[in-house]
C-alpha cells in the first residue's frame, strides 16, 4: 500500500467512526428521560455528524473520483465502512450508551492531540477543531459514569455489566494494521502503544473514580477497521441511507 | 480599483446576524477571518463547532448582505486553522451578549474550563455570582444551561470551547 492510498483510507475511517457513532446517538434523539439530557445527547451528537463531514469531504478530494462526502455516508455498502466494532453496537440502555461513549472519547481525544500535531496540515487543522469538542463530551460524560457507578446498587450494578459487556470491543481501538503503521511514518500520526498507555491510566483513574472495576483482557473482538463487522451495523446504515437509496440524488 | 474597500465590507459583514443568537453579528462572533477584494471578493470564514447547522446558512446570508450592496461576485472560504474559541469573540460582543440575558464566556478560558470546569458565571440580570450550573448544555450548540440563586431566573451561558 503506498502512503497515499494508506492516508484516504485513514481519514475514511476516522469518517466511518464519526458518522456510526453519531447516527447510534441519533437514534436516541426524543428518547431520553429528561430534556437536559435530550439536548446534550442531541448537541454531542451534532459535533460527530460535523466531524463526519469534514473527514469525508477530504476523503473525497484526496480520491479525486469527483465523489463527495455523501457518497461516503449514503452510498458505500456495509462492508466498505471500517468503523470500529465498539461504535455500531446497538445503544442499549442509558448506562451502555454512556459507557461506550467514555470508551471510544478517552481514546479519541488522545487520538486527535496526537493527529493535530500530525504533518498532513488538513487533518491537523480537523483534529484541532474537533479535539475542543470531544474535550468537552469527555468531560460530561465521565461525570454521568461517575455518577452511575458510584449511585444506588442498582446503577452500579448496570452499569458495572455495561462495562464489563463493552471492555471486548475496546482492543480494537489500538491494534494497528499496515494502514495505520503507514500513516504514523509517513505523516507523523499517533502511534497507537502510546494512545494505549495514556487510554488505560485514564480509564483506570475513570473507573476507580466511579467505583467500578476495570474487566480483564481476554477475547477482544475486533475487525470493524477490515471492513468485518457485526450484524448490528447493517440494520443501522439500511436505515441511515433509505433516503438516498430510494430516491437518488435528493438535496434539501 | 473596485468600488468598495475591505473597511465597507467589513462593514456590512457587521450587519449579518447570526442565525441562533441574532444580537451578535458574524464579526462580534469573529468567525470573518479574512476579506479578499481582488477579481472577486474573497471571505474567509471560520465555523464555531464542526456541527454548528448555522454554517451554511451564515454563508448564504453573506453571500445575500455583500449582493444587496451591489457585490456580485463572492466566493466564501471555510477557514479551520486556528480553530475558533470563544476568545475569538469581541469585546462589543461580550456586551451585548450580556445585554440580551447570555453570560458570555469567560476570556482566555478555553482550555483550563474544559478541564476543570469553569469559574463562577455572573448572573446577565442581576450580577450575582451565586449561580449554579443546570446543564452543560442547551437549546443550542453553544451554550450551557444555568440559574440565579439570587434573582432565580433561569440564564444561558456561552459556554467556552
Amino acid at each position: 500500500m503506498n502512503k497515499e492510498s494508506a492516508l484516504l483510507a485513514y481519514v475514511t475511517r476516522l469518517g466511518d467512526n464519526a458518522l456510526v457513532l453519531g447516527q447510534r446517538m441519533i437514534e436516541l434523539v426524543a428518547a431520553y428521560p429528561e430534556l437536559e439530557e435530550e439536548l446534550a445527547n442531541a448537541n454531542l451528537a451534532l459535533d460527530y455528524i460535523g466531524q463526519a463531514r469534514m473527514f469525508y469531504t477530504y476523503a473525497a478530494e484526496l480520491e479525486g473520483q469527483g465523489r463527495g462526502e455523501d457518497d461516503f455516508a449514503f452510498l458505500r455498502d456495509e462492508n466498505e465502512f471500517r468503523n470500529l466494532l465498539l461504535l455500531e453496537q446497538p445503544n442499549g440502555h442509558f448506562g451502555d450508551s454512556i459507557t461506550r461513549l467514555v470508551l471510544f472519547e478517552a481514546f479519541y481525544l488522545a487520538q486527535l492531540e496526537a493527529l493535530a500535531r500530525c504533518e498532513d496540515a488538513r487533518i491537523a487543522e480537523i483534529a484541532a477543531r474537533a479535539e475542543k469538542e470531544i474535550r468537552y463530551h469527555l468531560r460530561h460524560n465521565t461525570q454521568w459514569l461517575v455518577r452511575l457507578g458510584d449511585g444506588t446498587d442498582e446503577s452500579h450494578r448496570r452499569v458495572q455489566e455495561s462495562v464489563n459487556e463493552l471492555w471486548r470491543f475496546s482492543g480494537e481501538m489500538f491494534e494497528a494494521d499496515e494502514i495505520d503503521t503507514i500513516v504514523e511514518k509517513a505523516y507523523g500520526g499517533p502511534k497507537l502503544e502510546e494512545l494505549q498507555k495514556r487510554w488505560l491510566a485514564d480509564i483506570d483513574a475513570i473507573l476507580i473514580n466511579a467505583t467500578l472495576e476495570k474487566p480483564q483482557d481476554t477475547g477482544m473482538a475486533s475487525g470493524g477497521k477490515a471492513g468485518r463487522h457485526s450484524e448490528h451495523l447493517g440494520y443501522m446504515i439500511a436505515e441511515m441511507q433509505y433516503l438516498q437509496r430510494s430516491h437518488p440524488g435528493a438535496a434539501w | 480599483m473596485s468600488a468598495y474597500s475591505r473597511d465597507e465590507i467589513l462593514r456590512w459583514l457587521g450587519q449579518v446576524a447570526d442565525p441562533e443568537i441574532p444580537v451578535l453579528s458574524i464579526t462580534d462572533l469573529g468567525i470573518v477571518r479574512g476579506v479578499e477584494i481582488g477579481e472577486r471578493v474573497t471571505i474567509a470564514l471560520s465555523p464555531t463547532y464542526s456541527g454548528c447547522p448555522a454554517t451554511e446558512v451564515i454563508e448564504n446570508s453573506v453571500m445575500d448582505a455583500l449582493r444587496d450592496h451591489g457585490v456580485e461576485d463572492v466566493e466564501i472560504k471555510r477557514v479551520l486553522s486556528p480553530p475558533w474559541t470563544t476568545d475569538w469573540i469581541s469585546d462589543e460582543g461580550r456586551h451585548k451578549l450580556r445585554r440580551y440575558g447570555i453570560a458570555p464566556p469567560e476570556k482566555g478560558a478555553s482550555k483550563r474550563a474544559l478541564m476543570r470546569g469553569e469559574r463562577q458565571v455572573a448572573c446577565p440580570r442581576c450580577s450575582a455570582t451565586a449561580t449554579e450550573l443546570v446543564s452543560e448544555f442547551g437549546s443550542t450548540a453553544c451554550k450551557a444551561s444555568y440559574r440565579c440563586s439570587e434573582c432565580l431566573e433561569p440564564f444561558e451561558y456561552f459556554k467556552c470551547i
